[in-house]
């Protein structure tokens, strides 16, 4: 079987102003801009977005899943960088 | 070796039954992924072919308002199939293969859609009975183990409820219409009742890997678990619309508080599976027509792309 399908690409979708790009899923499309076009007709039927980012699917890297406890642990001890490891008087308002 | 192998597969069982998803580049069984890109795959090719009975009726519904409506709900199938093929595709299986598979008869497709849309009715019954029975199955595939399988499930059954509603609404329509409507809506109930019970798959007796599935949280209940609710649920409905369920067995059981009914005709589900149903052929052969007639603009598209990229590779020079 001769290799025919289009490449594959990663939809990205702004629900309403003000708000991130989200992944949805993802499609095929010969190009750019039959991808976004794709994308909308198959992500925002029932108007989901307003705005609609394509990646080929190829250009995204990502961290490996076996390597995520060693990878993500340097984040792990470090409970002082949130702020409620702190201690506030009761008196201190606006903290 | 093994030893690793035997660790490698409790830590995953671990995280299914810790309600942990899988994801697509994380460890998995050779048999997990297998049956999963079966049943992915098998779901995506029913949304394609469940297109064709009710793409029979666009041409022909009663009112502007009921076309727009069924193309919406068929342009919906679309949908949901591509959703569920990209899923299927997270697990390192092709389109191209997928495709081919369906072509050729070696993948299957609920075996609903070999039954044929006779009358008006049939579209009200299979949105109202068949998109009934197919939420059953899949709401709680949103919460299948597998994590991209179970996103597209949320979005299918976010938009598979407006099905439902619409061809209910059919019905009531057909019933509160001249007697010669309603009698129509009886006979397509009586037509679709019993191989809509027949979507939920063969007795749990002889499903023999409903157990392993369960256990893999890529099936949730069993078929007759999901049989047996799905009668409870609709015989109230149909109550309400004045229709007969064909099924002179059915009866209310106050001890199981549920309703006993008649036995489904296995042979014929399984003719159907192997092939032999009403529109088996039919429905293989427009599939297969559509896909050879698209090929020139596959091509074309692939062509038009391989053009423009190269235009712009020279004015970047």
């Amino acid at each position: 079987m001769t290799q025919s399908e289009w490449p594959l690409w990663e939809v990205f979708i702004r629900s309403k102003q003000g708000l991130d790009h989200k992944h949805v899923g993802s499609l095929h499309a010969a190009d750019a801009t039959m991808a976004i076009q794709n994308a909308r007709d198959v992500y925002t039927r029932r108007q989901e977005g307003i705005s609609i980012w394509v990646v080929e699917s190829t250009h995204v890297h990502a961290s490996n899943p076996d390597d995520a406890e060693a990878f993500f642990d340097p984040a792990n001890d470090k409970v002082y960088r949130h702020p409620t490891f702190y201690d506030v008087p009761d008196s201190i308002k606006h903290m | 070796m093994e030893t690793v192998e035997i660790n490698l597969e409790e830590q995953f069982q671990a995280r299914i039954d810790a309600d942990i998803s899988i994801e697509p580049k994380d460890w998995m069984p050779d048999a997990y992924r297998k049956t999963l890109v079966r049943q992915i795959s098998q779901h995506a090719h029913s949304e394609l072919v469940g297109m064709l009975p009710e793409g029979n009726w666009i041409t022909r519904a009663p009112s502007l308002k009921r076309k727009s409506i069924l193309l919406s709900k068929v342009q919906d199938e679309a949908g949901h199939g591509l959703y569920l093929y990209s899923a299927a595709e997270t697990l390192g299986t092709s389109r191209d293969q997928m495709l081919a598979d369906l072509h050729s008869g070696k993948a299957k497709y609920s075996s609903i859609f070999n039954y044929p849309t006779l009358s008006w009715a049939d579209m009200g019954t299979v949105g109202w009975l068949v998109d009934g029975a197919a939420i059953l199955n899949q709401v709680p595939l949103c919460r299948t183990s597998y994590g991209p399988y179970a996103r597209a499930m949320v979005r299918v059954c976010k938009e598979e409820s407006f099905h439902q509603r619409q061809g209910f609404e059919i019905m009531q329509t057909l019933c509160e219409g001249a007697p010669v409507q309603k009698e129509m809506a009886q006979e397509a109930l009586n037509r679709w009742w019993w191989p809509t019970l027949m979507m939920f798959g063969p007795a749990d007796a002889d499903s023999p890997n409903t157990a392993q599935s369960m256990n893999w949280r890529i099936k949730r209940f069993t078929n007759d678990e999901l049989r047996q609710k799905f009668v409870d649920m609709m015989v109230p409905q149909a109550e309400f619309l004045g229709l007969t369920v064909p099924d002179p067995e059915l009866q209310w059981n106050e001890t199981k508080k549920g309703y006993d009914f008649g036995g489904v005709n296995w042979e014929e589900f399984w003719n159907v599976v192997k092939g032999n149903g009403m529109c088996n052929k039919d429905r293989l052969g427009a599939r297969v027509k559509a896909h050879e007639e698209g090929a020139w603009v596959r091509e074309a598209a692939s062509a038009h792309a391989k053009k423009r990229a190269r235009k712009m590779a020279t004015q970047a020079a």
